[in-house]
């Protein structure tokens, strides 16, 4: 086993004192050995802006004590999402120095759906400020691509492939379901790697990392009594409750989980902790064989039923016949699959709904959705697409009194503190029947 | 307690700052948890909900939340609303590409240092702080009484 690289806050005593360990960790002097590439980046050879971003690299990388730098072969950056002035300065400054990504780059949500201006209730100056600095990255040369699901794109990166990709969901994704490697990424630090196309090689770059350090017998789906969303939103959720910033190998997962379900349960374990890789046995592609997982002698915990319905009752903290304000689906972003699932739902459900249902997508999956024989049924029960941002994100629901259903145990993990207001998690059908409703439906 | 003392700790982002001492023994995301407007922290869930990190030594034995706390740490830089230096329990980028990108953007230096978890539990009481923070290493200083209200270099 590596040594104590997974053990975030747990810091062994001093070899000589015995005591804790001193700030500097105790740990070797690392060196940072730089190539021809990061030399030629620092010298200017790619240009002023690349230069300054690569020195903004040299500093992170010594924070993370990497030895070398990992080239990369794309980026996906979180950054484009307007927080105020500062990151249209940000990104003006690396145009005014004639700066162009390396790597194929695409980009996350933004504030505000620009598309659909009347749909935003906060402040209107938004939608400028907004659309100034898309126009930012995009004149650095990334794709707007506004959505937090990336993998849903027919490109996506290849199984060990380094890359560098910011947003806690698409990050986890793609280490665990893509087999791709990237760190955990944010604002700032990630268009610096799409502008010099490389990143410190540490963390989730390195093998050592990628083990997994804890084991989680899951209990199944059948002894959960749980609608399969409900099930995948509650496993992610006490993986990261449990997991903390561990890597985490899951046991008990029906063998077929699709790509969704691993969706809804990464985006639940990157919310309620820090998770950014998982493994699950036969399912995941870097998952160890049952061998090679018993020679690991992991910690394990099991997650029984009570587990995960104590999961679900934190995230639905509302009752039958609560009014129901609107539901909010598509956090992550729908793919073209949900979407399906969700017409088989209106269908059953009758309808039209009494509330309104927004559904979070990719610009790219909405006009297919638009030109599909679904979005009839879609418009007839009253069903709004909303591109380019996310529903806990963007003030869209109206202000009406009721609670906000999802079946994203992200957004009812976030969205009460990013909006003020009440969230409940329930399954897909459920939340629609209670659109129908205008409350919440018993089941 | 250390009061008239000093403790050494390793430099993370370069500067010297000094202000009173916020210690957050719950890690705080600033991304949400801090008010933009204010300076002051706005997570609900918190329990130094309402203190002001503007102009504040701000010591976090572990750092914690959202990778855009990088964007809310320079944006309340930008409008003088930031702590002043950074005191954690180790090395977190996120917070650090923030100072850095605050630097590389105004001319803002906000250090930002790691401490032993001795020396963090002896900042606990204290009310004022001295962080500086050179390239061999850093220093932080908890004065008997702040030697003044404000120096000259805390708003370069």
């Amino acid at each position: 086993m590596p040594p104590s690289a997974y053990d975030d806050g747990v810091q062994p005593p001093d070899d000589r004192t015995g005591h804790a360990p001193s700030a500097r960790r105790s740990r070797d002097l690392v060196i940072l050995s730089l190539d021809d590439d990061d030399r030629a980046l620092l010298d200017g050879g790619h240009g002023p802006g690349a230069k300054a971003a690569m020195e903004l690299l040299l500093r992170y990388a010594r924070v993370v004590d990497a030895e070398s730098f990992v080239p990369i072969a794309s980026a996906h950056i979180d950054g484009c999402l307007y927080h105020g002035p500062s990151g249209l300065d940000f990104v003006n400054r690396f145009r005014a120095l004639g700066a162009r990504v390396r790597v194929p780059t695409t980009m996350n949500v933004a504030a505000v759906d620009v598309t659909q201006p009347p749909l935003h209730r906060g402040d209107p100056a938004l939608i400028a400020e907004q659309s100034d600095l898309t126009a930012g990255y995009v004149a650095l040369g990334c794709m707007p691509t506004l959505t937090c699901a990336p993998y849903q794109r027919i490109i996506r990166p290849r199984f060990g492939e380094q890359v560098a990709w910011a947003e806690s969901n698409a990050i986890v994704f793609a280490n665990s379901v893509l087999g791709a490697r990237t760190d955990r990424y944010g604002d700032f630090a990630d268009l610096c790697a799409a502008l010099t196309g490389r990143v410190p090689r540490s963390g989730l770059h390195l093998d050592a990392r990628r083990i997994p350090r804890l084991s989680l017998h899951m209990s199944t789906i059948a002894s959960a009594g749980l609608p399969r969303d409900l099930y995948f939103a509650t496993v992610g959720y006490v993986t990261g409750t449990r997991a903390g910033s561990l890597v985490p190998v899951l046991s008990g997962l029906p063998a077929d989980t699709t790509e969704d379900d691993l969706k809804a349960l990464g985006a639940a374990a990157a919310s309620s902790g820090s998770v950014a890789l998982f493994h699950a046995t036969g399912i995941t592609p870097e998952a160890p064989s049952p061998n090679a997982l018993a020679a690991l002698d992991l910690p394990t915990l099991r997650v029984d039923a009570t587990e995960l319905h104590a999961a679900f009752a934190r995230l639905c903290p509302v009752a039958p016949r609560d009014p129901v304000a609107a539901v909010c689906l598509g956090t992550p972003h729908f793919s073209w699959r949900e979407f399906q699932d969700l017409a088989a739902c209106i269908r059953d459900a009758g309808g039209p709904a009494r509330v309104p249902v927004f559904v979070s997508t990719a610009r790219e999956i909405a006009e297919a959705v638009r030109a599909d024989a679904m979005a009839a049924s879609f418009d007839a029960f009253g069903v709004t697409l909303v591109v380019d941002t996310c529903t806990y994100l963007a003030p869209v629901a109206p202000d009406a009194p009721g609670v906000i259903l999802t079946n994203s145990a992200k957004w009812a993990h976030y969205g009460p503190g990013n909006l003020g207001r009440r969230a409940g998690l329930l399954d897909m059908a459920r939340c629609i029947t209670s659109a129908v409703a205008g409350v919440v439906v018993s089941s | 307690m250390i009061q008239g003392g000093s403790a050494d700790s390793r430099t993370v982002v370069e500067g010297l700052a000094e202000g009173p001492v916020v210690f957050l023994a719950v890690p705080l995301s600033l991304w949400g948890g801090l008010d933009l407007d204010r300076g002051t922290i706005c997570d609900t869930t918190h329990p130094d909900v309402g203190r002001t990190l503007a102009g504040a030594v701000l010591v976090m034995p572990q750092a914690r939340g959202s990778s855009s706390s990088s964007s809310a740490l320079v944006e309340a830089a930008r409008r003088g609303l930031a702590p002043r230096a950074i005191v954690l329990g180790a090395p977190d980028p996120i917070l650090t590409i923030g100072a850095l990108v605050a630097d590389f953007l105004y001319g803002l230096h906000i250090p930002v240092v790691t401490a032993s978890p001795a020396d963090l539990d002896r900042l606990r009481h204290a009310a004022y702080a001295i962080v500086d923070a050179g390239p061999g290493g850093a220093r932080i200083t908890v004065p008997i009484r702040p030697a003044r209200p404000e120096a000259p270099w805390d708003r370069s």
